[in-house]
């Protein structure tokens, strides 16, 4: 099944866990310069946090020039092929929402890869401002609690 | 090693040199980091005595093993140095970013010794380290300090800084990080200032190493269900801040009021965390690596309209019923001036109160103050808080402390501290036990250095009778410890409230990779705790110290539920040193100390 890591700004708290889990995963170190997730924090309270999009048309893999950058088919997502990567860096130019990055220690690009298929972001955010649900009725469910908000104005406005 | 970056920079003010060192790690494993390691580093390296304010005292930023980790609530830092309120040893400890932003550039603690001839900042970019000109910083508040620094150096830089407070050496100015967290009590920012430091500016891009991957994500899922689970961790908190304990406390008629000579203030729901949460907040807010995130970004309204964070339950509280007053936006305002100058709000509030007692008896006048200053003046306190800071008119009276104004002007007895330090919000005629926590606070009145509130008030982890006198003596001693440990590991002490020695014994052994068990962390606790009692004795602290105002024993709380009961900490006090293996006098066994692993500081 297609699973998506769905994000909800709104929800988030600023806190920074999923920097954390993600760095201990791919690199077995708590360094939020090297996790796949950043969280961006601005004033009266709003934060956002900030991973790949496993878009469809996804300028990454176009860039690659060596293919690289491959969508498995079953999940949807763009993993990194760590031995075909030359570190040319295009697709960290490519991505225009800056969401693949470079690891100069390993010299290859580093991305989010939904960490094999349990993300550790989506487990330890504490408030489900990440989650890790099935792209099929991700937006089906934001919807219904949206739809849940818009019956309570209407009632109120009887 | 992992945990610990095991590096430490020493920076010489006097002469300008910034050096690393090893960190030692045998006195890493037995003092954690952060208050415990900061204390250990300074006793060994500062002569007991030396005047706070003077290039003799150290000042201490220090992070603890799991700070930057990600553990549970571990955003915390410590700064020790010598207090310039009273004398002990300060340990004043603050969230945010800031001290994981140090270990990630690859330092568990910054030493500060000497004095700078000229204003200056310390800059740190992981291994780069430069002392800097603050020259054209000096006069600048917290959020101009910090957006000026920002803006020369990384923007994702973490800054932690006085304010004019702290330049102006107010014995109760604070250090402020990332703009809206305080290393509050004590008046760390006047030995900051007092060195010409303005500010230290961090930015690492490195991480921390976890010495046991899986045990350590193990330990930390256990203590994500326990913290999820937990009413206040999970509920109360993040609904509505530490504010949430307005009306709690005042339900149980243990809400200081007026300078302490009510215990019910009858509007207090007007001020409490609901009403704040109902009309003056944006969202919480959580600190680095916390799941319980009860920041409060709000703001005031009308002549006294403002943007921040907080205000703290303590901070309502003081510049709240304890100057009787119950306008939300006059409370706020004063805590966003509080943090933009650099004030402890606790001291500041209590003082402020101490004034008003001292106004309405007569003993100072609108000449010496400058304003009407009955209890209630909104207007005066406003204009008095910002004075103080400037040690501007009757604001340098206020600048010195409740306990050597009041003194001043002929009532210490109007000073409602503990070893000269202001009391919080929860009155120890009231509620017994964190009468007896205030007594023997090793920096004095203090609620966090062993928080009873939680058995007595909360039931966490059990129910105790907020009269009851018989169990106190082990539960403030329990509680004293395990705050230390807690303290010393880099998490925050809020984590208690759902966690208990094991669950923090796990996450410290998942990321150092050493093992300890909860009776090893809890023993580490109580070494922390004794030390620094030896540190208080050793400057001329005695059992006579280990007490409260006279008030609290003299004149019995005058109405609501708590109606006629006195502090009985002189009954209680025998049987806490008892506890502690100290003998009669308050003073540690060579015994004790030597199970303790203290045999090095015996002779202090």
């Amino acid at each position: 099944m297609e699973m998506i890591l769905l994000t909800s700004p709104e929800k988030c708290i600023g806190c920074g866990t999923c920097e954390l889990a993600c760095s201990l995963f791919h690199n077995g170190e708590c360094r939020p310069a090297i996790s796949r997730v950043n969280v961006f924090r601005f004033d009266k309270g709003s934060n956002v946090p900030m991973m790949c999009f496993q878009c469809e048309e996804a300028a990454c893999m176009a860039v690659c020039k060596t293919k690289a950058l491959v969508r498995d088919e079953e999940t949807g997502v763009v993993q990194v092929e760590e031995d075909k990567c030359i570190g040319c860096r295009m697709c960290v130019m490519a991505c225009p929402f800056g969401n693949i990055a470079f690891d100069r220690v390993a010299k290859v690009a580093i991305k989010c890869n939904h960490c094999d298929g349990e993300p550790l972001c989506a487990e330890f955010c504490p408030t489900a401002a990440i989650e890790y649900v099935p792209a099929d009725t991700a937006t089906l469910n934001r919807k219904k609690t949206f739809s849940a908000k818009m019956k309570q104005a209407l009632e109120e406005v009887k | 090693m992992a945990g610990w970056t095991e590096t430490i920079l020493r920076v010489n003010l006097t002469d300008g040199t910034v050096i690393k060192e090893a960190l030692d790690m045998e006195a890493a494993k037995k003092y954690l980091g952060c208050r415990g390691l900061g204390v250990y580093y300074y006793m060994k390296e500062v002569k007991p005595g030396v005047d706070p304010l003077g290039p003799e005292n150290n000042l201490i930023f220090a992070t603890g093993v799991l700070t930057g980790t990600m553990g549970s609530s571990t955003g915390r830092y410590e700064v020790v140095t010598r207090a310039p309120l009273n004398g002990t040893l300060a340990g004043s400890n603050s969230g945010g970013y800031w001290g994981p932003e140090l270990k990630y550039a690859g330092y568990d603690m910054v030493i500060f010794e000497g004095q700078s001839s000229k204003p200056v900042y310390l800059n740190i970019y992981n291994g780069t380290t430069e002392l800097c000109d603050a020259s054209d910083l000096w006069g600048k508040n917290v959020p101009d300090t910090t957006a000026a620094l920002l803006a020369k150096h990384d923007p994702d830089a973490k800054v932690a800084c006085i304010g004019p407070a702290g330049e102006n050496k107010v014995l109760f100015a604070n250090i402020m990080n990332d703009d809206h967290r305080a290393a509050g009590r004590s008046g760390v920012g006047a030995v900051m200032g007092s060195k010409n430091l303005k500010a230290v500016v961090v930015r690492g891009t490195k991480g921390v190493k976890i010495g046991d991957k899986d045990k350590f994500l193990a330990a930390v899922r256990a203590s994500k269900k326990l913290l999820k689970e937990n009413a206040v961790t999970s509920g109360g908190l993040p609904a509505f801040g530490t504010n949430v304990l307005v009306n709690i406390l005042n339900s149980v008629g243990s809400l200081p009021t007026r300078n302490f000579r009510e215990s019910h203030f009858e509007t207090a729901d007007k001020v409490g965390g609901e009403s704040l949460a109902a009309t003056r907040l944006h969202k919480n807010k959580a600190c680095a690596y916390c799941s319980i995130g009860c920041g409060r970004v709000a703001w005031s309204e009308g002549k006294y309209a403002g943007e921040g964070e907080g205000p703290e339950y303590e901070t309502v509280w003081c510049f709240g019923p304890d100057c009787g007053i119950d306008n939300i936006d006059v409370i706020n305002k004063a805590n966003f001036i509080c943090n933009e100058l650099g004030l402890d709000t606790i001291t500041m509030g209590s003082t402020m109160a101490a004034a008003m007692e001292l106004y309405e008896t007569g003993a100072i006048g609108k000449d010496e103050v400058g304003h009407e200053l009955k209890f209630g003046s909104e207007d005066a306190l406003i204009a008095l808080v910002e004075a103080t800071a400037y040690r501007k008119g009757f604001g340098n009276e206020l600048a010195e402390g409740s306990f050597r104004m009041a003194s001043k002007f002929g009532h210490p007895e109007f000073s409602m501290t503990a070893k000269k330090q202001e009391m919080p919000a929860y009155d120890p005629r009231g509620i017994q036990g964190i009468g007896l926590n205030y007594a023997t606070s090793n920096r004095g009145g203090c609620h966090v250095r062993g928080y009873t509130i939680s058995p007595e008030i909360l039931g966490l982890p059990e129910k105790l009778d907020q009269q009851s006198i018989v169990e106190k003596p082990a539960w403030v001693k329990g509680f004293q410890d395990l705050t230390a440990a807690v303290d010393s590991a880099g998490m925050c002490l809020f984590t208690t409230f759902a966690l208990g020695a094991p669950a923090i014994a796990g996450e410290i052994t998942g990321a150092s990779g050493i093992e300890f068990t909860g009776d090893e962390v809890a023993l580490a606790g109580e070494r922390i705790y004794n030390l620094e009692k030896l540190y208080n004795l050793s400057v001329g602290y005695t059992k006579a110290d280990d007490t409260l105002p006279a008030r609290m024993f003299n004149d019995p709380i005058s109405s609501g539920p708590m109606k006629g009961n006195v502090s009985r900490v002189p009954e209680m006090l025998p049987h806490y040193y008892e506890a502690r293996g100290w003998d009669e006098n308050g003073v540690p066994t060579p015994e004790r100390l030597e199970a303790l692993g203290l045999r090095e500081f015996m002779t202090i």
